[in-house]
């Protein structure tokens, strides 16, 4: 894999709320057409490595590498332009706006200052037709009606809508049943099969074993392993989340700064 | 990207419904929204009606020409303060200075007329830029520093009536004499400027609904069936024909002097009305705040600049609460230092909420501040006409806000409930 540049890369991230370090000199890799899965366990910082990527939290010191080339990244705004979609983990919808109002959301078509209502509905439902949600009764929906499930889908859906070049998802699964947890899955194995590079946030190994190409493995804010799936059992991905290390790994614990 | 799906996946959204089918299944959607807690404008509009029956029965000049003419120019002042609050309360925040910070701009643009020989369009503009500014200051400390919305107003509305009687002197006044200002409330347009403007309005509405509902059928969107179109255009014309109708007649008691023709106010209402739903309901900016009232959380995540669309609402409330400060100033003939004080601004805020307007942030319309304004006004006109002492105007408007705010938290917790 090492002879593919990352289509984004972080290198010696630090990030720090207050007197609380959370991210420690991180290193990650997320390549094209693969699924690289993000483990670790609670308050390890995922979500916090995922806001950083998507500049709502900044990180305080470290490299920010978009398809090999450095930039920087201070918003949402910045990240939504180079093609980072995220599906965050506390569903980052809108309530009150309707499906079609969410999926356009700080991205409006406009004609002149006028939204242009059709462009964005036929846009929509071009993209969510695509995920066979068959529940859903109308893209004119409020948002606050809709399942869990139903809610991941639109999230997902942006990612299609926008053609983005990753996909962030933090524990996209984490309320959903056995059903749509299939869906999700199969979808995020579509979108890194056309191209796209995903990041999968999951305490679900086996949902982590059949969709990841990679695994990274978060230790208290510090990355314990970075591996390809096939080097690894379930076990040992298991004791690099509760203990940081595992003893019968031939990997390097540490990967060194260039992947 | 649609091609890494394959077709036979496409059973979802492929077949979405894009119109409910007929007026039958429309009204059924309805019925179902407003028992899920998605009232709307609907016990605003019944309450106006059981209002006017019971004001009608229990006093006979309640329905006169006159009286009602005079209720739709008392309306329009509390009318536009709350379509002004409107976007702040959109955001789940409140505006306790609005009222006295659209009488100091009207003060300034009264003392620019009578003291510094200034022109009606100048002092205006003074005025309005009075509010904006206020508006600015209060939006900065609301977004930027985090006070809530409520202590900052609440400061303002304190430190405004100072600002208004060192501007105004101690029990002074403002005169408002100027034709233009003062017309405003007080002259009327010409019986066949209403009935062009009226039939205007309604055609330009009706050409709009309709080619907008051929255009969404055409490109097959989600979309209204024509029926429900056709019955809004038919009730839209009916209540402003009949409007114009009554406010056409002769309602003068001295038959030497007739006095009849729309007041002015009411196409300034019109006119903001038809602004602020375009501004909300058709922009970037409106459905921002929106999005911000809704879920400020995910505004910002969505790239949104949350406290920029905190400000500018904070902005555009005060400066539009000018204009209901010289309306009211209009009305008043003067501004006084105790303008815009007192219940102006609750008057204000129970219109909204009674329109439909929720507290908590991320619904309402412009609209309902019509309706809602009209039933407060209703009230106060009304009580006025039979004579009640005015500790009984107090308790019952003050009894109204809280039964509206009750409506509405009941409603909010059946729609989280129903998911509507
Ligand atoms: N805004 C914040 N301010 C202060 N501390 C924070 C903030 N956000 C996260 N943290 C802290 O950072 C640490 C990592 O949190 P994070 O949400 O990234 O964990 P996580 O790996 O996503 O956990 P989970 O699996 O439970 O989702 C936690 O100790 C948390 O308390
Ligand atoms: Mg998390």
């Amino acid at each position: 894999m090492s002879d593919t540049t990352p289509l984004l890369q972080l290198r010696g991230v630090n990030k720090s709320f207050g007197v609380v370090h959370v991210l420690h000199d991180v290193d990650l890799a997320i390549y094209p057409g693969q699924v690289t899965a993000l483990v670790g366990d609670n308050g390890a910082g995922k979500s916090t490595l995922v806001k950083a990527i998507a500049g709502i939290y900044p990180a305080d010191t470290g490299d920010y590498l978009f398809e090999g080339e450095k930039v920087s990244v201070h918003g949402p705004k910045d990240a939504a332009a180079l093609g980072i979609e995220i599906v965050y983990q506390d569903l980052a919808l809108c309530d009150n706006l309707d499906i079609v109002e969410n999926m356009f959301l700080g991205r409006e078509s406009k004609n002149g200052i006028v939204l242009d209502e059709s462009t964005m509905e036929a846009k929509a439902r071009e993209a969510l037709k695509s995920l066979s949600v068959r529940t859903v009764k109308s893209v004119r929906q409020s948002v606050s009606s809709l399942s869990g499930g139903q809610r991941q889908t639109v999230a997902i859906a942006k990612s299609v809508l926008w053609n983005s070049k990753v996909v962030l998802l933090d524990e996209p699964t984490a309320a959903l049943g056995v059903a749509q947890t299939r869906q999700v899955l199969d979808l995020v194995r579509r979108l890194a099969d056309s191209g796209v590079g995903v990041l999968l946030i999951s305490h679900n190994l086996t949902d982590v074993f059949e969709v990841a190409d990679r695994i990274t493995a978060l230790y208290l804010g510090r990355v314990a392993a970075d591996v390809a799936t096939k080097d690894v059992t379930s076990r040992q991905v298991v004791e690099l989340i509760t203990t940081g290390t595992s003893s019968d790994l031939d990997v390097a614990p540490r990967p060194s700064t260039t992947v | 990207m649609a091609d890494i799906i394959s077709d036979a996946e496409q059973a979802g959204f492929a077949n979405d419904l894009t119109q409910s089918n007929t007026l039958g299944d429309s009204v059924k959607a309805y019925v179902q929204r407003v028992r899920g807690g998605d009232m709307g404008a609907l016990p605003s509009i019944a309450g106006l009606v059981v209002l006017f029956i019971v004001f009608g029965l229990a006093n006979d000049r309640f329905l006169s020409n006159l009286n009602m003419a005079n209720l739709a120019t008392q309306a329009g002042s509390i009318i536009i303060l709350a379509m002004a609050l409107v976007p702040v309360l959109l955001l789940g925040d409140i505006d306790l200075s609005a009222g006295v910070a659209g009488s100091t701009g009207a003060a300034v643009m009264g003392l620019l007329i009578v003291d510094h020989g200034q022109g009606w369009a100048v002092a205006v503009v003074a005025g309005l830029l009075t509010g904006t500014v206020i508006g600015i200051v209060t939006g900065v400390l609301v977004a930027k520093l985090g006070i809530p919305s409520f202590v900052v107003t609440l400061a303002f509305f304190l430190g405004l009536q100072g600002v208004l009687l060192k501007l105004i002197g101690e029990g002074g006044s403002v005169r408002i004499d100027q034709p233009v200002i003062s017309g405003i409330a007080n002259t009327n347009m010409s019986v066949l400027a209403g009935w062009i403007a009226a039939v205007v309005i309604i055609v330009v509405f009706a050409a709009l609904r309709l080619l907008q509902h051929r255009r969404k059928v055409a490109q097959n969107l989600q979309h209204q069936p024509l029926a429900v179109v056709i019955v809004q255009i038919v009730a839209m014309a009916v209540v402003l024909l009949g409007i114009t109708l009554i406010l056409n007649q002769n309602r003068s008691v001295n038959p030497n002097f007739p006095i009849e023709g729309i007041p002015y106010v009411i196409p300034l209402v019109v006119v903001l009305l038809i602004a602020w739903t375009f501004a909300l309901g058709r922009t970037t900016w409106g459905r921002h705040v929106y999005a911000v009232g809704g879920n400020a959380e995910a505004a910002r995540r969505a790239g949104i600049n949350v406290d920029r669309i905190r400000i500018s609402v904070f902005m555009m409330c005060t400066t539009m609460a000018v204009v209901s400060g010289i309306v009211l100033a209009s009305y008043g003939g003067k501004v006084s230092t105790a303008s815009g004080g007192g219940n102006t601004l609750l008057y204000a805020v129970g219109a909204a909420v009674i329109g439909g307007t929720s507290l908590f942030g991320g619904k309402g319309k412009a609209s309902n501040a019509v309706v809602g304004g009209l039933v407060i006004a209703t009230i106060a006109n009304g009580l006025g006409l039979l004579a009640q002492a005015s500790w009984i105007n107090y308790v019952v408007t003050g009894g109204v806000l809280l039964l509206a705010a009750t409506v509405d938290a009941i409603s909010r917790r059946r729609r989280s409930a129903t998911g509507l």
